[in-house]
């Protein structure tokens, strides 16, 4: 889908992309990395806007550099930023946009329909666009990339600006652009923990430089990561360590969740389902302490962020923790 | 887990199911940039009188339209009823008379048209498809112009079609119009890009609005002030100074029309002592408003080159 070969873009004070070489097959694929790692940059190049400074890049097999009409008559683009004009309806938009890429009116006023329907917007699409919620206009955005039914789209940053409910909404949608719609998807985000969830492969990118790309499906046993925090009391002065030894002599091997916020109080364990929630609540409730927290981590993100620096790790905390 | 999985594949199963009867792929024509370069012009025009935009956005500029034509529909009233010999204006005059409401036109239209696309941050959008940037702006910048042509066409042929019902002289009337014509489709190109060029420079609409008024309004103002004065001096000495008179003409796009109609369009100049041009100015004015109009195109295909993305 997507082929770049030391692709470098340098502006005038920064290299925004650093030799950059990465493949992208068929699928949902992330582009993950903090701000300014050069993910939008990417896209731009990727869509035949920007040229690169030096390196090539192959997008369906078209090189950015000469065919850019042809790959973005292909593909699909959502912004990470607000594009909509505030005063017309979600359909004549989606229309006008659909008639840009070359669908005839009568095509695209039934592309439009269909879109609009399979992205969760239904009645208000009449309304003028101005009037709507943050994830209503995420989804207007999302629909003028697909309405032309392209290969592949580009998609920046979509979970930006939604709170946890539309954050999961999109992230579903994502996944059925691919399963359903049967278009391949690039989709960035600066947080790791969303994308694996949603993602075939992802890609991890550091100050333009390639990090990390790897395929999810290594990771995706259900086995995850459980973090949990308890209380100090007067009979156990330091409950982390009575948890951590209980836990041992059972049997459950611990380790304690180092680079995380609150570090040295937080304890890392895989659980192997329903029994180790049961075994934690039981350990805690016997020592009398009380449970802070215990919450799901999946199990490689610390991984993949073990070569990455310690900002990005303690974002992908944060970003997790919500 | 493996007891779990029947449980689970048969809803999951079922969804899949209803979201496949629902997406239909596309295999229709894709019609390139071609085709999208002309939706792009007729959203614009449409645009331009407020046509697929909210009520509000069409009461300006169809109030402007009805303004232009109402006086062209009096004057051929008259004419019919007084069984008048000829109507009270000239076709190429109208246009200088209603200057004002021209302004006005493209003055909320220009920015209208550009300066939304730039704030709302669309354009990225637009070029992300197949559209260049010579499309985007040939079409916005046709689209303008045609709608300005629509403007100031329209009551000329009010005008015309009211001198034939009147049993004008036809011969006389049909070039009269037609020489009308060439002026306003001039005046349409100009303004357009005049208006285009300002309205670029900034997504703010009310500076765009206001920054057209002003450099259509003082430069007119300024040229007839100096034209005045030279005129004055002029009857003051004695000696002839309709040269300068023509010369500071070419300083406003009124006046620049105004000059170059009446060199070649048969219209009396509105200028001071209503003395127009030479042929041989004249051609200086044709080489200004041509020049005019083609670097308003490179300037906005310029702007539009950096806009990218
Ligand atoms: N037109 C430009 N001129 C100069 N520098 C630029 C330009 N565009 C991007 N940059 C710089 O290139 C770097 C990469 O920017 P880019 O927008 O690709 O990052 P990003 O990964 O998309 O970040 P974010 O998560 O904030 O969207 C940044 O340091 C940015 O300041
Ligand atoms: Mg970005």
């Amino acid at each position: 889908m997507i082929a770049t070969e030391s692709l470098s873009k340098r502006f005038p004070r920064v290299t925004a992309l650093d030799r950059l070489s990465v493949d992208v097959g068929p699928g949902v694929t992330g582009l993950v990395g903090a701000n300014g790692a050069g993910k939008s940059t990417l896209i731009k190049i990727l869509l035949g806007l920007s040229p690169a400074t030096e390196g090539r890049a192959e997008v369906l097999g078209l090189d950015v550099a000469t065919k850019g009409g042809a790959i973005r008559e292909r593909v699909g683009y959502m912004p990470e930023h607000d594009c909509l004009p505030p005063d017309v309806s979600a359909t004549e938009f989606v229309v006008h946009m659909a008639r840009m890429s070359g669908l005839p009116p009568a095509a695209a006023r039934e592309r439009t329909a269909d879109t609009l329907r399979h992205v969760g917007l239904y009645e208000e699409r009449y309304r003028p666009i101005g009037g709507y919620s943050t994830g209503m206009k995420q989804r207007v955005k999302l629909a003028q990339a697909l309405v032309h039914d392209p290969q592949l789209v580009f998609l920046d940053e979509p979970t930006n600006g939604l709170d946890p409910v539309g954050r999961d909404e999109m992230l579903g949608l994502i996944r059925r652009i691919h399963t359903d719609f049967g278009i391949s998807v690039l989709v960035t985000s600066h947080l790791l923990g969303e994308l694996e969830r949603t993602c075939d492969h992802v890609v991890v990118i550091d100050g333009g430089k390639l990090l990390r790309s790897s395929s999810t499906t290594d990771f995706t046993q259900t086995t995850t990561t459980l973090a949990i925090e308890v209380t100090d009391t007067d009979a156990h002065p330091d409950g982390t360590r009575a948890v951590r030894e209980a836990l041992h002599t059972r049997g459950v091997e611990v380790h304690e969740g180092s680079g995380l916020p609150g570090a040295g109080h937080i304890l890392l364990l895989t659980a192997q389902g329903e029994e180790t929630y049961d075994l934690v609540r039981d350990v805690v409730a016997d020592l009398g302490l009380g449970l802070v927290r215990m919450e799901q981590r999946r199990h490689h993100i610390s991984e993949v962020f073990k070569d990455s620096d310690e900002q990005q790790q303690r974002k992908e905390a944060v970003g997790h923790g919500s | 887990m493996a007891v779990e999985q029947p449980l689970q594949v048969s809803p999951s199963g079922e969804q899949t199911r209803i979201h496949n009867i629902g997406y239909r792929t596309y295999d229709g024509p894709r019609l390139g940039r071609a085709y999208a370069r002309r939706s792009l012009y007729s959203q614009s025009l449409r645009g331009a009188y407020g046509l697929g935009r909210s009520v509000k956005s069409k009461v300006l500029p169809m109030l402007l339209f009805v303004v232009m034509c109402v006086p062209a529909a009096i004057m051929v009233a008259v004419a019919v009823a007084t069984k008048a010999k000829d109507l009270p204006v000239d076709y190429t005059r109208y246009a200088i008379i209603m200057q004002a409401v021209i302004s006005l036109y493209v003055a909320s239209q220009a920015p209208q048209s550009v300066s939304r696309d730039l704030r709302f941050k669309t354009v990225p959008l637009y070029f992300s498809r197949p559209i260049e940037t010579a499309d985007y702006v040939r079409a916005k910048y046709a689209a303008l112009a045609s709608a300005m042509f629509i403007l100031t066409a329209a009551p000329l042929l009010v005008l015309y079609v009211g001198a034939l019902l009147a049993k004008l002289d036809f011969a006389d009337h049909t070039k009269g119009f037609a020489q009308g014509l060439v002026s306003v489709a001039l005046l349409s190109l100009l303004f357009a890009g005049l208006g285009l060029v300002i309205a670029s420079v900034t997504p703010r609409r009310g500076f765009g609005i206001a920054a057209v008024i002003a450099v259509l309004t003082i430069s007119y103002g300024a040229v007839s002030t100096l034209q005045a004065i030279a005129d004055a001096q002029s009857l003051g000495d004695g000696q002839g100074s309709a040269g300068a008179i023509t010369w500071i003409g070419l300083f406003s796009p009124v006046t620049l029309i105004d000059g170059l109609q009446s060199a070649f369009l048969g219209a009396k100049s509105a200028f001071p002592g209503g003395v127009g041009p030479t042929n041989g100015e004249g051609v200086v004015y044709v080489l200004v408003t041509l020049g005019l109009i083609a670097a308003a195109y490179g300037l906005l295909m310029r702007r539009y080159r950096k806009v990218g993305l």
